[in-house]
Parts: structure tokens; C-alpha cells; sequence
């Protein structure tokens, strides 16, 4: 039975931060992930990682776009903390060898950004998730004997003594179906967001809440779930992901009058505003009758206006996309765009140390809600929030670990309990509904009324399909009857997460009687700093139902103002 | 907008099925799926396996082709399934049945799922998968230049998918070979300046009877790759490094082999085959031949010589004379060489750098050869995504 000062849940750009942490600072560690680590959703990251490096750049400066970013809601303690630590990290990033672009003189090269005061995100191309991924990965091949890798291994549960502290987890390799507990004196989750909730996203196929969901079981409360971002370039063909590297190299926005719109909305940073910003101009474009593509569905997102050789280098990946899968070569046409969902703000609670409410458990990455991104995270800041929180989660936990001793092992019928559960799954009878259908059903309600604009209604809709979901999934069958690769049933208990988080997200936006970033409330559409400048709280009830609460946001230095771009 | 508003259209897949725990042979399932034609393979496997039947097994995730899960073969090619036309996978297919199976070259797991731990990972780890950094590490960045990094992008651009390693030949017939994208991954080391082993990596991975010469140039690698690695090229540079940069002699006989290759072509225009074994153990001179290990070789193939005369494929008089060429002929083919070997640098084309130039007119150039001086000249911009291929052309259609 494996036994560790620190098991770090997912192996994306957060985990593997953590755990390489964790290791340098002498802990044991063991690294357990349900894909491969480099198929780890990190890998998708396309634009680059904000820091102010540049020495006429200022961390205050950074500090402030972002809590500007967020609408007010970022906690701008610890927006200081990741804004301050930035260059260093990416530094780090470079000296483990991150291929980062350079100018001509030799220096690392700074690209322009939404919702940026000046350029700061540092990037590799257009992979710049992908690259650093990778390094990471490189580097937990050299600590091969120093931190211990599960791949391909599904936690399917967080395990709690009876004082309430996290001991670990269960879970189950995927290659034999056989279930093991991971024993830990901390666990750290980095399992990623829940953007499999909505149907299109941008986010993978693993996508689908489960560290939010595991934690919120075992009492760990969430915050900002009704923080949803929806990407303002996203293909209309399949939703696949333009990087806002695109604008930030001088792509503009048309409608089918040929207008760049964003004049009107954002004036000052046009194309570059923030993604909430942009991504409701957009909508409010194609709503009035102005999107253009079949159905006038679309916005047209124009390149040709970037150099052609700028384009071939620095946005090759989007080159491939729009050939590949619009038949569209972007260097001579616009391609066809839209809003979709794209990253989700919210996430499991916690402190500027990854530390949640509940002894022994982190979270760091997109699980997590530190919270820094407020109601709308900045782009290439997310990049920069995976590393810096998991590196910090890493150290807080290795340390704490050095005080504690190892928890004693949990009972095997923990386990029997957890296999006869699985079981049962697999068992059901085939007069539910498949999981399948649910999992569509859910991501088509969620896109529809939990989407760029909301109101009273729609939620209220999307709360009822939810729970009827919920309901549904209980029954909901598989035809997967093995134990070597058994997606199927893992398939049926991530729809479960996906539920728990999807039900969170609905009840806080229903809550939330305002607007303010990515929280859009037709009904209510002023920002109303004197009764919503606060964080709302989902926990679980003992009767599977969400319990909201609020929580104050911390303010440092900036009051809230009116936000324009 | 080519794509848009395309009608559904029906689609049957034929998938390779396995089930471990069963002790059933492998066998096909057929499913016929309903999509537009610009959606990919992936999304067909998903639809099948969503509404007919969840045990199918296939690794996936972000449907995008960045995060290398869904390696496959699709009518017996390899590349990504969700970097695939469905469409175009239907005209590619025998029968108008679409036919997906697991990768080749390593064990399959169940369905289209390949342990790739056994295989590809271990390979990778056999490269020393990490940067070696070049003391004193800078306080800031490390001041490179910057088209070196933009060089080692391409190699960064790999998404370890597997799909250059299922159809390697020279895998096939020796399992041991490091592989390209393995290979891919060490000249990511050799060729960033901020590593400190350069050499010795690249000694390691000469005189590695599995390394670089292993590789028998067949382009299978580059046109299975979905994103542009080109792996094969990057074997070619890490010769190039070893070879033509750091005259590393290896004990396979790999430096030696290129550079007799490369003089004979240059000398005669076409290869002079005879001369090639000798030359390839006991250097690039007339003298070669008489290498004592030349001689055991020889030896050691007489039996495939003797059946190649019988065949008339060869003839006694054919091997001792070179093979002649017209002069006009012979006179173009050295003015590659002149070309080639004047250039102050060596010219590296990449999947970053197209050698395009801003005006339109210079895009029009189809891509320049990337050959280089003293490598063996077969490389040719024949990468993934290159500009001004149509998407017809590109290689994981």
C-alpha cells in the first residue's frame, strides 16, 4: 500500500510543479494521474504566461490588470503574491530549459495580451502550454527516483479521518481495473476544471471536475463556481480553441458589416480587452443580427492583417487549425469565430498556499480558487496561476509533512466499499438512459442558460435540468462489463462530478444578482459592488443538496472602480 | 468558409477489437455513424461508442490534436483520429468502410489502446529526456540566439502521439532502435544551446548501435507525424552534428558510411555500390578497401552478392567500374554540391522557419531545399504543414 508525505492528484502544469517542489524540498511524493501526464488539459495552453520581466514593467502593474481583470472579485492578496513571484518562475521555466521565443538580442521576446497594460506574456510559438508540459515532464523523468508516478491511475474517491484530516485517496489503475489506496499525509489536487459540464468547450475529454467534486464530498467548500469564462475565439466548425495570441499580434474582429465592433465596447484596447468583455461584445453582435457565416452564427476573426511570416512563426498551430479542420488558410482569409466555454474561475477554496479548509488537502491549478481570477481571468494567466500555486502547494505541504506523522492505513472495507460501489455501476440494468446522453443533455442546458448572458429564468431551467439529471445518472447504464480499460465506467463516475459541479455553478449564478465579469445577469445588469463585492461559498449539506454562503473579498490597494477597456 | 453548414453524412467504421480479458483473437466491429464530413475520425469512434457501444477503448482527450492521445491507423496509416477528416478518411478507404486499428510496433492493450510505456517512453528516457544546463546558470535568461530556439521549437512541437514509432521500418526489424521520436526529443538537447552535453550526447547516440545510423531514411516518420516534426530530419541533423561537426568516428561505421556515400554520388553521380562497403569501414579513400574489417564483411556477404549476380542484378565488370553518367548530367548534379557547400551557413529550414519572405511575391516560392553541407543531402522540406501545401496534401490526410 503506498504511503507518501505528498500525493499530488493530476499530473497537469500544477501537479508536476507540486510535486517537483515537493521533492526539492525533501518530501516524499507521489504523482498519480488519469492520463498520461503530458495528455494532461495544461497541454492546450496556447498563448504564453504573463510576468513582468521586462524592467520597465512593474509586478504592481501586472498585479492590477489583473485584479482590473477580475472585476473587483480577485483576492489581491494573492493576485500580489502570483503577480510578485511571476518572473522568477518564469525564469525558472527558462533555466529548466522551456524553449522560450527570443528578440534579436538573444533576451526572452514579450508578446501583447488581453486585458494587459503592456506587453508581458512570455510564450514559446503557440504552444506555449505544450512546451512547458513537456519540460516539466522532462524533469520528472530526471527525478525518476525521487518522485514516484502513477499514470493511468482514476482516483475515484478522497479519503478523511475522523478528526476530518485528508489521508489520501482511492484509486483504481486503469490498465487492471484494480483499486488501491494511496495513503498520504497530504494529498494536493490538480486534477483541472470542469469544462466537460458544457457542450461545445474548449477543454479535453478529462475535463470534468473531479477533484472539485471529490473535495466538495468530503466537505471542502468552492468559490466564484458561477465564474465561467467563455473564449472569444473559438472556431465555429467545432469549438476548437484560436489562440488570444492571434489579437495579441494584431488580429482584429468583423462583423458582417466589415466593422471592427470592438470600437464600440472597448475603445481603448479594441481587440484586446478582457475576455468577458470581448466575448459578450461578440455575442451582442451576433444577437443584433450583425454575426456572419451560415446562420449568422459567427464573427469573423481576420489575421491576414498579421505579417505572413509572423503568422507562419509565432501562430503556426492555428495556421494547421484553420487548414485542417475550416478549410480556411488564415494568412489570406478571415476564419469564422464565436464565443465558447473555455475555463472555468472557480474551484475548490484556498489559501495563498494551496491549503484548503480541510487539514491535508490542497488544491492548486484550476481545481482551485485562490481566488485570483476573480469574475475573469486575464489570459496567460492561467499558465502562471498552475505554476505558482502549485510550487507553493508543493512547499507548504512538504513542509507541513515534516511535522506530522504518516496516517494510519485506512480500513480495506474502505476499499471493499469503493469496489462494490464500482460494481454496482457496471451491473446497473439497462433500463436507464446511457451516459452518454446525460453527459450531452448537460453540456447543451449548460451552454444554452449558463452561457455568455443569464437571467432569472434560464438558471432556473438549467438548476431543474440538472437535478433531473442528477436523478437520471443514477440509474444511467454502461456496456463496458470489463476491468482493463474500462472508460466506460469511469465515464459514468465523472459524470457524477460533472454533475455535482454543474449543479454548484448554477445555484451560485442564480445567487449572484448582479453582473460582473464573466457573470452576465440580463435581468440584473449592473455591477452592485455594495451587495455582491463578495465571494458566494458552495459546501455540501449532509443531504447532497449545495449550501451557499458568502465570503469577503480581500482588498489591498486597489478600491474598486468602473471597469472600461 | 469551406466547411460551414455541410450536411450530416453516414459513415461506417470498421474497428479493430480486442479484448485481453476474453481470450478471443482480435477481430472487427463495424458501426455506421451519422457527422459532417469536415468532423474528424475521433468524433465518429465517439459517436460510436457513445450511442452503440461504450467499450470500445481508444485513449482521447482534447480532440485538437495537441495532446497526442488518439494515435491510431486509419486505412492502415497512422496519425491522429481526431486530426483526421472523416470525409477524407472515407475516400482513403478500400472499400468505403473506414479502418481503424491500434498502432504497430507496440503491444496493444485493449482496442486501439497501445502500451506505450513499453516502447516510447522507455525510448524516450534513453535519451537523457532533460536539459543539461551549461554552468554558470544566468541570473536572468540565458542569452541565446534566437533562431536556435526557434530551431528546438520544432522539436517541442512533438506531442509524443506515437505515430512516427507505429510505422518505423527500421523498428520493425530492429526493436531496439531508439526510434524517431525519441531521436526527435535528443537533438531538442543537442541542438539548444543552453545544454551543456552537446557532445556527448552526441557520441552517445553514434556509437549506439540502436542510435542515429540505425535510421534507414524512409519518410515514414514524416509523413505519419500530424505535427510538423519532421522526425527523420532531426535524425539527419543529429548525424550532421555528430558527423560533420565533431567528426565523431563511430564504431558503426555511421560517419564513415555518409561521407563515402556523399563523395561517391559527388564524384560519379550515381552511388558506386562496390565501393561503398569498403570505403564505409576503412574511410573515404581508394585505399578503404583494404580495412581488414572491409574484407570480413565482404566476406560475410558473398552469399548475397553471388545470388545477386545469378540474378544479373549485378555483374563482376558493373562492380568494379563506377556506374557513368552523361558529363551534362554529372556537371549538374556537382553544382548541387557547390550550392550546397558554398553557403557560408548551413541553411535549416523548420517548421517555424519557412524561409518565407514578407512580400507576397517570396511566398510564392515553393520552400527551398534544406539540404546542408556534408550531411547526405536527402533532406528535403518535405515537412508536415508545410506552407502552401493544400490541405489535400498534407500528410495525416
Amino acid at each position: 500500500m503506498p504511503a507518501h508525505d505528498v500525493l499530488i492528484l493530476g499530473a497537469c502544469l500544477a501537479g508536476q510543479r507540486a510535486a517537483l517542489a515537493a521533492a526539492d524540498a525533501g518530501a516524499t511524493v507521489a504523482i498519480l494521474s488519469k492520463v498520461h501526464p503530458v495528455r494532461s488539459h495544461s497541454v492546450a495552453a496556447a498563448g504564453g504566461i504573463n510576468a513582468a520581466i521586462n524592467p520597465a514593467d512593474d509586478w504592481r502593474s501586472h498585479a492590477f490588470d489583473t485584479v482590473k481583470g477580475s472585476d473587483f472579485l480577485g483576492d489581491q492578496d494573492a493576485i500580489e503574491v502570483m503577480c510578485a513571484e511571476a518572473p522568477d518562475e518564469v525564469l525558472h521555466l527558462e533555466h529548466i530549459g522551456v524553449t522560450f521565443h527570443r528578440n534579436e538580442t538573444g533576451q526572452m521576446d514579450l508578446r501583447a495580451f488581453g486585458g494587459a497594460s503592456m506587453k508581458r506574456t512570455a510564450y514559446v510559438a503557440d504552444i506555449t502550454g505544450q512546451a512547458i508540459l513537456h519540460v516539466l515532464y522532462e524533469q520528472l523523468m530526471k527525478y525518476h527516483e525521487r518522485v514516484d508516478r502513477y499514470e493511468e491511475w482514476f482516483t475515484t474517491s478522497l479519503l478523511q479521518d475522523e478528526e476530518g484530516n485528508c489521508t489520501g485517496c482511492i484509486a483504481r489503475d486503469i490498465r487492471t481495473g484494480q483499486l488501491e489506496v494511496f495513503t498520504a499525509k497530504n494529498v494536493i489536487l490538480a486534477t483541472g476544471g470542469a469544462g466537460q459540464c458544457f457542450k461545445p468547450t474548449t477543454n479535453g475529454l478529462i475535463c470534468t471536475g473531479d477533484g472539485i467534486s471529490m473535495a466538495y464530498r468530503i466537505g471542502a467548500p468552492l468559490m466564484d463556481m458561477e465564474m465561467i469564462q467563455y473564449h472569444p475565439t473559438t472556431l465555429v466548425e467545432n469549438g476548437f480553441l484560436i489562440t488570444e495570441g492571434a489579437r495579441g499580434e494584431g488580429a482584429h474582429l468583423l462583423n458582417a458589416d466589415g466593422e471592427r465592433f470592438m470600437e464600440k465596447y472597448a475603445p481603448n484596447k479594441m481587440e484586446l480587452a478582457s475576455r468577458d468583455v470581448v466575448s459578450r461584445a461578440e455575442q451582442t453582435e451576433i444577437n443584433e443580427g450583425r454575426g456572419v457565416g451560415p446562420g449568422g452564427v459567427g464573427i469573423y476573426l481576420d489575421i491576414t492583417v498579421v505579417p505572413k511570416k509572423r503568422t507562419l512563426e509565432a501562430l503556426r498551430e492555428i495556421v494547421n487549425i484553420g487548414k485542417d479542420f475550416a478549410g480556411v488558410d488564415i494568412t489570406k482569409e478571415p476564419i469564422l469565430i464565436r464565443p465558447g466555454q473555455h475555463y472555468i474561475m472557480g474551484g475548490v477554496k484556498t489559501d495563498v498556499n494551496g491549503a484548503t479548509p480541510i487539514p491535508g488537502l490542497y488544491a492548486a491549478g484550476e481545481v482551485a480558487c485562490v481566488s485570483v481570477h476573480g469574475g475573469n481571468r486575464l489570459g496567460a494567466n492561467s499558465l502562471l496561476d498552475t505554476l505558482i500555486f502549485g510550487r507553493r502547494a508543493g512547499e507548504h505541504a512538504a513542509q507541513r509533512a515534516a511535522g506530522i506523522s504518516m496516517p494510519e492505513a485506512t480500513p480495506l472495507s474502505r476499499v471493499r466499499e469503493e469496489s462494490a460501489w464500482i460494481d454496482s455501476i457496471i451491473d446497473r440494468p439497462k433500463d436507464g438512459r446511457r451516459v452518454s446522453e446525460i453527459k450531452d443533455d448537460l453540456g447543451t442546458e449548460m451552454n444554452r442558460n449558463v452561457a455568455v448572458f443569464r437571467e432569472q429564468d434560464g438558471l432556473t431551467h438549467a438548476l431543474e435540468t440538472v437535478r433531473r439529471l442528477k436523478e437520471e445518472a443514477k440509474t444511467a447504464y454502461i456496456d463496458d462489463r470489463g476491468t482493463v480499460f474500462n472508460q466506460d465506467v469511469l465515464g459514468a463516475i465523472e459524470l457524477g462530478f460533472m454533475l455535482d459541479c454543474a449543479e454548484c455553478t448554477v445555484m451560485a449564478a442564480l445567487e449572484r444578482k448582479e453582473s460582473r465579469g464573466a457573470q452576465y445577469r440580463t435581468d440584473f445588469p449592473e455591477r452592485n459592488d455594495d451587495e455582491w463585492l463578495k465571494h458566494i461559498d458552495v459546501s455540501r449539506n449532509g443531504d447532497d443538496t449545495p449550501h451557499l454562503s458568502y465570503s469577503p473579498v480581500t482588498i489591498t490597494q486597489w478600491q474598486p472602480e468602473e471597469r472600461k477597456y | 468558409m469551406a466547411e460551414t453548414g455541410k450536411p450530416p453524412e453516414s459513415y461506417t467504421l470498421r474497428i479493430r477489437r480486442f479484448d485481453p480479458e476474453s481470450g478471443a483473437a482480435p477481430y472487427w466491429a463495424e458501426h455506421t455513424i451519422e457527422l459532417e464530413p469536415h468532423r474528424s475520425v475521433l468524433e465518429g469512434i465517439l459517436q460510436a461508442k457513445g450511442r452503440f457501444d461504450g467499450s470500445i477503448g481508444i485513449r482521447c482527450s482534447c480532440k485538437a490534436a495537441i495532446c497526442g492521445s488518439c494515435g491510431v491507423r486509419i486505412n492502415g496509416q497512422p496519425g491522429l483520429a481526431c486530426h483526421t477528416h472523416i470525409g477524407r478518411a472515407k475516400e482513403t478507404s478500400r472499400d468505403g468502410v473506414i479502418e481503424i486499428e491500434p498502432m504497430g510496433n507496440m503491444p496493444v492493450i485493449k482496442d486501439l489502446i497501445v502500451d506505450m510505456d513499453a516502447v516510447h517512453w522507455k525510448k524516450v528516457q534513453r535519451v537523457t529526456p532533460w536539459l543539461i544546463n551549461k554552468e554558470p546558470i544566468p541570473e536572468r535568461e540565458y542569452l541565446v540566439d534566437r533562431e536556435s530556439m526557434v530551431d528546438v521549437t520544432q522539436t517541442m512541437a512533438c506531442i509524443q502521439c506515437g505515430a512516427c514509432v507505429s510505422d518505423c521500418l527500421s523498428m520493425e526489424v530492429d526493436p531496439l532502435f531508439i526510434g524517431p521520436a525519441a531521436l526527435a526529443k535528443a537533438y531538442r538537447f543537442v541542438g539548444d544551446p543552453r545544454d551543456a552535453q552537446q557532445y556527448e550526447r552526441l557520441q552517445d547516440l553514434a556509437e549506439d548501435p540502436h542510435g542515429i545510423y540505425d535510421c534507414t531514411h524512409c519518410f515514414k516518420c514524416i509523413e505519419a507525424c500530424p505535427k510538423g516534426v519532421a522526425p527523420m530530419n532531426q535524425i539527419m541533423r543529429l548525424r550532421r552534428r555528430a558527423g560533420s561537426d565533431h567528426h565523431i568516428s563511430d564504431r558503426n561505421n555511421g560517419e564513415r558510411h555518409e561521407a563515402a556515400f556523399v563523395t561517391l554520388v559527388k564524384d560519379h553521380g550515381l552511388l558506386w555500390e562496390a565501393e561503398l562497403l569498403p570505403r564505409s569501414h576503412g574511410g573515404n579513400s581508394w585505399f578503404g578497401k583494404f580495412a581488414p574489417k572491409a574484407g570480413l564483411e565482404l566476406a560475410d556477404s558473398l552469399p548475397v552478392i553471388t545470388k545477386a549476380m545469378l540474378r544479373r542484378k549485378v555483374t563482376p565488370m558493373g562492380a568494379l567500374k563506377p556506374h557513368k553518367i552523361p558529363s551534362a548530367d554529372l556537371k549538374q548534379v556537382q553544382d548541387i554540391y557547390d550550392t550546397v557547400h558554398g553557403r557560408d551557413e548551413r541553411l535549416e529550414l523548420n517548421l517555424y522557419i519557412t524561409g518565407y519572405d514578407e512580400d507576397e511575391a517570396g511566398a510564392q516560392e515553393p520552400a527551398a531545399v534544406a539540404a546542408s553541407g556534408g550531411g547526405d543531402g536527402g533532406q528535403t522540406a518535405a515537412e508536415g504543414g508545410q506552407p502552401g501545401m493544400t490541405p489535400e496534401d498534407s500528410p495525416t490526410r
